[in-house]
C-alpha cells in the first residue's frame, strides 16, 4: 500500500515522528530523545530514497502522483507528484534534516525534543511544499513551514533573536499574502487549484504581468533577491547553526524551485516580458553583494551575503531559458545546500568553542585545528566555486550560458570568479592562517568524532558531485528540456492579442 | 595495455598517493609518505615515457572516458588527447616532478609537515597531468585551477608565516583575474561551436574566422581576436604575464621544492602550453598575436631588469623566470609555437636546477637567502656549484647548451616574423639576452666566488631574513657551509644532465621535423617565421653542432658575453661600481626596488577600491537606504498611522456615538445622491 504512497510517506513520517517526539521526549532523558530524532531523521531519509531508485528519468510527466479530494467544495485536492526538478531538492531535504539533528546533538541541552521536533517538522513540510502539485496545499506547506522556523530562531537563537524574527516573518508573510491573491484569481478563473489548470490557463499579458509580480513577492524574498534580501543575514546570525543550515540549504531553494513550478509556467509570456528585470536583479546580486560580502565582519553574515550571491546565479539560469542555464541553476540549487550547510556548520564548529561569529577574534586555527583547517579549506574552495567541487559546476553552466545569451551578462556573472575567491578565501586567511592570535584559540581542541562525520559526509557530497554532476542532470534533464517547452508556447489567447 | 589505460593509470597513481598521504599522513611513518609518492611519481614518469615512444610511433589517441555533465545536446566529457605535445609534457612533469619529491627528502626533513607536503606535490603531478593531458577546455579548465589550488596550499605551506599567507592569497586571486578571462574565452568557444572538445572546435574554427561580433554597440570586432585574447587573459594569469605577473615573486614565500617544480618549470608554463595547443585559433587572429607577442617582449626585458636588483636568491631567479617566461610567449606571438613548446622544455629542466641549486645554497647557508653574506661556495659545495654553473650557462644561452637552441630559435623566428610588434619584441628578446647574462653571473659570481661574506661580522638586514624569522638562523662566521646529502645531490646531476644536453638531442625533430606537426598548426603563408627558420636551419647550419658553431659568433652570444664580462668586473675586481650606480641613478633604482609600483597600484586601487566600494554598499545601499528606510520606514510609517488612528479610539462613548450619526448622515447622503 506504501507503495504508491511514497511521496505522503516522506512528507508525514518527519511530522508525525516530530509531532511523538514533542509528546515523549524530554531534556530528562536527553540521550533517548537525540537518539530518536536520529533513528527518526534517518528513517525518513531511507523513505525518500525510492524517489530516486524508482524516478523514470526519461519521464518527463509528473511522477509518484497521488490525488485526493480534499476540500471539495472549493475543488481542493490533495494532490502531489514530483518531476526532475524536484526530486534532487527532496533528497537534499531529507538529507539536510539528518545532518541538523547531528548538528544539534550536543550545542542544544534545553528544550531537545522541541528543537529536534521543529526540524523533523519543517523537513516533512518542505518536502510537502516540494511535491504539492494543487495551489492551496502548497499555500499550507509553505506558510505552515515559517512556523517551525520562526521558533527555532525566536526560542534557540542568539540576543538580537527577536528583531530577526519578527523581520523574517513580517518579509515572508507579506510576500506570502500576495501570493494567495494570484491563486484566488486563479482560482476565479479556473474553478480548481490543480496547478495543471493553471499552465493550460490563457491570459493576457496584463493578467501574466499582475500574477508573476504576485509570486515574484513570495518567491524573491525567500530566495533571496536583492533588494528585498536584508532579512537573511539577520536570521542567520541570530539562527543556531542547525537553523542556519536548514535556511541556508533549503528555504532559500523553495523560493527558487517555486519560480519554476509556479511563477514562471503559470504566466511564461510575463516571465519572458520581465526577463531583462530579473537579470538585472541576478546580476545585482552577483557582483554587489558579493563586494558587500568582502566587508563583512561577521562570519555568519559573510556567509549569508555569499548565499544571496551564489542564489543569484540559480534566477539568472532560470531566465536566460536555455537548457544549459536551467540545468546549471538546479545543479546550482543542489550544490549550494551542501556548501552553504558545510559554511555554517564550521562557523558551528568555531563558535561552540568560542563564542564569537567574529574573523578578528579568530587568527591561526590552523595551527590547533589542522583537520577541521582541511575541511574548512576545502569547503572554502568549494565556495569559490573550484573545479572538481560542486561549486563550480553551477556557476560554470550558468556562466556559459549567459556569454550566449549576452557577453556583457556573463561578463557580470564571471566576476564572482574574483571576488567569490576574495571574500572566501579573505576569511580563511584570518580564521585560520598566521600566529596563534590569543588565548583561547591556543586552547581550541580539534574535531571530535561526531563533527566530524557530518563535515565528512558533506565533503564526501560536494566532492562527489563534482566530479560527477551528471547523476543529478540525468534527473534534471528530461523536465528541464520540458519545461522549457512549455515556457516557449505563448499563452496569451489569440484574440486579446490582437 | 592499452594506451588510454597507460594514461589513466599515469593519472590517478600520483592522486591515489596524495589521497593516502594526505587522509592518513599522521598514521604512517616519515619515510612511507616519501616512498609511496616517489614511487606513485616514478611509476608514471616510467609510463609517460612509455607513452611517448608509443606517440612517436604514431600511436595517438584522442577519446573520453566518461561523460561529466550532459546539458540539452551539450556533452562535457573528460577525457585524453595523447599526441607528441601531450606526451612530452607528460615526461617533463613527471621527470621534473620525481626529481623534486627525491629532493624534498633532503629539504624538507626536518619540517612538520612533512607528510602533507609530499600529499600536494603528488596532488600538483595529477592536477597538472590533467591539464596537459586533456582532449577538451572543461578539463583543461578543472586542470588550471587545479594547480592553482595547490598553489595555493604550498605558497603558504609555512602558514604562520604573515607574508606567506598574505602571497598565497595573492596569487590565488590574481590568477582567478586570468581565469575569469579565460572562462569567458571559454564560453566564447562553446557559443560559437557549440562544443568544448578540441578536435570539434579546431575544425569548426577556419569558418569562424571572418565572423565580427559587435559587444559595443557601433564596434565590431573580429570574433578570433575577441575570443583568443580572452583566453591568453588566462595564459596571462597562469603564466605570469604583465600585468598579472605579480605574483609569482611573491609565491617565493613557498619552500624552495615547489619554486622549482609549480614556479618554474611545470605551473606556470601551463599558459604557454595551452597557446601552443590552440594554435589552430591563434592562427586566426595576427591582432590576437600582436598582442601575445607584446605582452611577452614587455615580460621578457623589464622583469629582466628587476632581476638585477634583488638580493634574495631565490628572486633572482624567480624574476629570470618571469622574463624567460616573456621569452617563449613572444615565440608564441611570432607563431613559433614549436619553439616556444621547446623552449618551455629546456627551460623546466635548467630552471628546475637552479632552484634546485639554490635551496642546496639555502641549506649550506643555514637559511639564509641574502647574496651579499655568500661567496666562494664553489670551495665547499663543489656539486652544487658545478650543477648550478651548468644551470646558468644553459640560461643565457651558451652555444651547445640547452638554452642555447631554444633562446636562439627564439630571438630567429622573432627576426623572422612580420606581424605588428615583432620589431619592438626582436629589440626585447636581444637585450634581454645581455640582462640575463649579467643577473645570473652576478649572482653566480657573487655565491661561489669571491670572499667568504658570512665570515664577516656585519650581516646585511635583508627582508628576506624577517620574512624567515623564526626559521632562520643563518651561518655563524666560524661555521662551513656544507652541501646537503645524495638526496639533494643526484636530482641536480640529473637535471644538469639534460640541461647541458637535451637542446642538442631534440632541436631537430622538434622545430624542423614532424615531433609537433599533428597537435600544432601553423598558417605558414601568413606567419612564415617557422618556415624560414627551417629553411636558415638547413642551408647554413645543417647540425645541431653547425648552430651552436655560428652561434659564437652571433649578435646574441656577444651579448651574453658582455653580459656575463660586466658581472665579472662589477662584483668580482670593481664592487665600487655597482654601489656608484645606484646611488647616481637613485630614481631609477627606486622604481626598480617598486617594481614599477604594480604592487603598490593593485593593494591601493584594485583590493582598496573594492573594499571602499563594498564598504559603502553595505553602509549606504543595505543599511540606509534597504533596512532604514523601506524596512524600517515601513514599519514606522506603519507605526505613525496607527498612532494617529489610536487617537480615535478614545474610549468615550460620545465620542463613538458622535463618530456613528455622522457616518450614518454621510452614507444616507451618499445612497441619496446615488438613487
Amino acid at each position: 500500500m506504501l507503495q504508491n504512497h511514497i511521496l505522503s510517506v516522506a512528507i508525514w513520517l518527519p511530522i508525525l515522528a516530530g509531532v511523538l517526539l514533542l509528546l515523549v521526549g524530554s531534556d530528562k532523558q536527553a540521550a533517548l530523545t537525540r537518539w530518536a530524532a536520529l533513528a527518526s531523521s534517518i528513517t525518513a531519509f531511507i523513505a525518500t530514497l525510492p524517489l530516486y531508485s524508482q524516478f523514470d528519468v526519461l519521464k518527463g510527466a509528473f511522477q509518484f502522483e497521488e490525488s485526493v479530494p480534499w476540500i471539495p467544495a472549493f475543488n481542493v485536492n490533495y494532490h502531489l507528484g514530483i518531476d526532475g526538478i524536484a526530486a534532487p531538492l527532496i533528497l537534499l531535504t531529507s538529507f539536510t534534516t539528518v545532518i541538523v539533528v547531528l548538528a544539534g546533538w550536543q550545542v542544544i541541552t534545553k528544550n531537545i525534543a522541541q528543537y529536534m521536533a521543529a526540524f523533523l517538522i519543517m523537513s516533512g513540510l518542505m518536502i510537502g511544499v516540494f511535491s504539492a502539485l494543487d495551489g492551496l496545499l502548497y499555500y499550507v506547506f509553505w506558510e505552515a513551514m515559517l512556523i517551525p522556523m520562526f521558533l527555532v530562531i525566536g526560542i534557540w537563537g542568539g540576543e538580537n533573536r527577536v528583531y530577526a524574527t519578527i523581520k523574517f516573518f513580517l518579509y515572508t508573510l507579506i510576500g506570502s499574502l500576495l501570493m494567495l491573491v494570484a491563486f484566488i484569481y486563479l482560482f476565479q478563473k479556473t474553478g480548481s487549484f490543480e496547478l495543471t489548470d493553471y499552465y493550460h490557463l490563457p491570459l493576457t499579458l496584463k493578467e501574466q504581468v499582475l500574477i508573476f509580480m504576485a509570486f515574484f513577492m513570495a518567491f524573491a524574498v525567500k530566495i533571496p533577491m536583492w533588494p528585498v534580501h536584508t532579512w537573511l543575514p539577520d536570521a542567520h546570525v541570530e539562527a543556531p547553526t542547525g537553523g542556519s543550515v536548514v535556511l541556508a540549504a533549503i528555504m532559500l531553494k523553495l523560493g527558487g524551485y517555486s519560480f519554476l513550478r509556479f511563477a514562471m509556467p503559470i504566466a511564461p509570456d510575463a516571465a519572458h516580458y520581465l526577463s531583462g528585470f530579473m537579470i538585472t536583479l541576478s546580476l545585482i546580486a552577483i557582483v554587489y553583494i558579493a563586494l558587500v560580502a568582502l566587508v563583512q565582519k561577521d562570519m555568519k553574515k559573510l556567509i549569508a551575503y555569499s548565499s544571496i550571491s551564489h542564489m543569484g546565479f540559480v534566477t539568472l539560469g532560470f531566465f536566460i531559458f536555455s537548457q544549459l542555464g536551467l540545468e546549471g541553476a538546479i545543479v546550482q540549487m543542489i550544490s549550494h545546500g551542501f556548501i552553504s550547510a558545510a559554511m555554517f556548520l564550521c562557523v558551528g564548529v568555531l563558535y561552540e568553542r568560542m563564542h564569537s561569529r567574529n574573523i578578528a577574534d579568530y587568527g591561526g586555527v590552523a595551527n590547533t585545528m589542522p583537520i577541521f583547517t582541511a575541511f574548512a579549506v576545502l569547503f572554502a574552495m568549494a565556495n569559490s566555486g573550484l573545479p572538481g567541487t560542486s561549486g563550480f559546476v553551477g556557476e560554470f553552466m550558468v556562466i556559459l550560458a549567459a556569454v550566449k545569451f549576452n557577453f556583457w551578462v556573463g561578463f557580470l556573472a564571471a566576476t564572482t570568479l574574483i571576488f567569490g575567491a576574495a571574500y572566501t578565501l579573505w576569511m580563511v586567511k584570518r580564521v585560520f592562517y598566521g600566529e596563534i592570535a590569543n588565548p583561547h584559540v591556543a586552547e581550541l581542541k580539534d574535531l571530535n568524532k561526531r563533527e566530524f562525520l557530518i563535515l565528512a559526509l558533506l565533503a564526501v557530497m560536494v566532492i562527489g558531485v563534482g566530479v560527477y554532476p551528471k547523476i543529478i542532470t540525468d534527473f534534471t534533464h528530461v523536465s528541464a528540456a520540458q519545461w522549457l517547452g512549455h515556457m516557449a508556447v505563448s499563452k496569451i489567447p489569440v484574440a486579446a492579442g490582437l | 595495455m592499452t594506451l588510454p589505460n597507460i594514461c589513466l593509470i599515469i593519472v590517478l597513481l600520483p592522486l591515489i598517493a596524495a589521497a593516502i598521504v594526505g587522509l592518513f599522513g599522521s598514521k604512517l611513518p616519515r619515510a612511507a609518505a616519501h616512498w609511496l609518492t616517489i614511487g606513485a611519481v616514478g611509476s608514471a614518469f616510467l609510463l609517460s615515457l612509455n607513452v611517448l615512444n608509443a606517440t612517436l610511433d604514431g600511436h595517438a589517441f584522442n577519446g573520453n572516458l566518461y561523460t561529466w555533465l550532459q546539458a540539452g545536446d551539450l556533452q562535457f566529457n573528460v577525457g585524453f588527447l595523447i599526441d607528441n605535445l601531450s606526451a612530452m609534457m607528460m615526461v617533463v612533469v613527471t621527470f621534473v616532478s620525481l626529481m623534486v619529491h627525491i629532493y624534498t627528502i633532503g629539504y624538507m626533513h626536518d619540517d612538520p609537515g612533512y607528510t602533507r607536503f609530499f600529499s600536494y606535490i603528488s596532488l600538483f603531478t595529477f592536477a597538472m597531468l590533467m591539464l596537459v593531458m586533456s582532449n577538451n577546455f572543461m578539463q583543461l579548465f578543472f586542470g588550471w585551477e587545479a594547480v592553482g589550488l595547490v598553489s595555493y596550499l604550498l605558497i603558504g605551506f609555512w602558514y604562520t608565516r604573515p607574508a606567506a599567507i598574505y602571497a598565497n592569497l595573492k596569487a590565488f586571486l590574481v590568477n582567478r583575474v586570468g581565469d575569469f578571462g579565460f572562462l569567458l574565452g571559454i564560453g566564447m568557444v562553446l557559443f560559437y561551436t557549440n562544443s568544448l572538445d578540441y578536435a570539434t572546435v579546431f575544425q569548426a574554427a577556419p569558418a569562424l574566422a571572418s565572423k565580427q561580433i559587435t559587444l559595443i554597440p557601433n564596434v565590431s570586432w573580429s570574433l578570433m581576436t575577441v575570443t583568443c585574447i580572452l583566453l591568453f587573459i588566462g595564459a596571462m594569469g597562469k603564466s605570469a604575464q604583465v600585468p598579472l605577473h605579480v605574483w609569482l615573486p611573491d609565491s617565493m614565500e613557498g619552500p624552495t621544492p615547489i619554486s622549482a617544480l609549480i614556479h618554474a618549470a611545470t605551473m606556470v608554463t601551463a599558459g604557454i602550453f595551452m597557446v601552443a595547443r590552440m594554435s589552430p585559433l591563434f592562427e586566426l587572429s595576427d591582432t590576437a598575436l600582436s598582442f601575445v607577442m607584446i605582452i611577452g617582449a614587455i615580460t621578457a626585458l623589464f622583469m629582466g631588469f628587476l632581476g638585477i636588483i634583488q638580493n634574495d636568491i631565490k628572486r633572482i631567479v624567480a624574476y629570470s623566470t618571469l622574463s624567460q617566461l616573456g621569452y617563449m610567449t613572444v615565440a608564441l606571438g611570432a607563431s613559433a609555437y614549436s619553439v616556444a613548446i621547446f623552449h618551455l622544455m629546456t627551460h623546466a629542466f635548467f630552471k628546475a636546477l637552479l632552484f634546485l641549486a639554490a635551496g642546496a645554497v639555502i641549506i649550506g647557508m643555514h637559511h639564509d637567502q641574502d647574496i651579499r653574506n655568500m661567496g666562494n661556495l664553489k670551495k665547499y659545495m663543489p656539486i652544487t656549484w658545478i650543477t648550478s654553473l651548468i644551470g646558468s650557462l644553459a640560461l643565457i644561452g651558451t652555444p651547445f647548451f640547452a638554452g642555447f637552441y631554444s633562446k636562439d630559435s627564439i630571438i630567429e623566428a622573432v627576426a623572422a616574423s612580420n606581424i605588428t610588434g615583432s620589431g619592438f619584441a626582436y629589440f626585447a628578446v636581444l637585450a634581454g639576452v645581455f640582462v640575463t647574462a649579467f643577473y645570473s653571473f652576478r649572482l653566480y659570481f657573487m655565491v661561489f666566488h669571491g670572499k667568504e661574506k658570512w665570515r664577516e661580522t656585519n650581516h646585511h638586514d635583508s627582508h628576506a631574513h624577517d620574512d624567515y624569522h623564526h626559521h632562520h638562523h643563518g651561518l655563524s662566521a666560524k661555521d662551513d657551509p656544507h652541501e646537503p646529502g645524495w638526496v639533494v645531490k643526484l636530482p641536480l646531476i640529473l637535471l644538469a644532465i639534460p640541461s647541458l644536453l637535451i637542446g642538442y638531442v631534440a632541436i631537430e625533430s622538434m622545430l624542423f621535423g614532424h615531433f609537433f606537426s599533428d597537435a600544432i598548426y601553423v598558417n605558414s603563408s601568413a606567419h612564415p617565421a617557422m618556415a624560414e627558420l627551417a629553411q636558415h636551419y638547413a642551408e647554413h647550419f645543417h647540425t645541431p653542432a653547425g648552430m651552436a658553431l655560428h652561434g659564437f659568433l652571433s649578435l646574441p652570444f656577444v651579448l651574453a658575453a658582455s653580459g656575463v664580462g660586466l658581472a665579472w668586473f662589477f662584483y668580482m675586481k670593481r664592487q665600487d661600481i655597482p654601489a656608484a650606480i645606484q646611488q647616481k641613478f637613485s630614481l631609477i633604482n627606486k622604481i626598480l626596488e617598486n617594481k614599477y609600483g604594480f604592487d603598490a597600484f593593485n593593494e591601493r586601487v584594485f583590493a582598496g577600491g573594492a573594499r571602499f566600494i563594498g564598504e559603502k554598499l553595505w553602509q549606504i545601499g543595505d543599511v540606509q537606504m534597504i533596512d532604514d528606510s523601506l524596512v524600517n520606514g515601513t514599519a514606522r510609517l506603519v507605526g505613525r498611522i496607527s498612532g494617529i488612528i489610536r487617537q480615535l479610539q478614545s474610549g468615550l462613548i460620545y465620542h463613538y456615538a458622535f463618530a456613528m450619526i455622522i457616518g450614518a448622515f454621510l452614507f444616507i447622503t451618499f445612497f441619496i445622491k446615488v438613487n
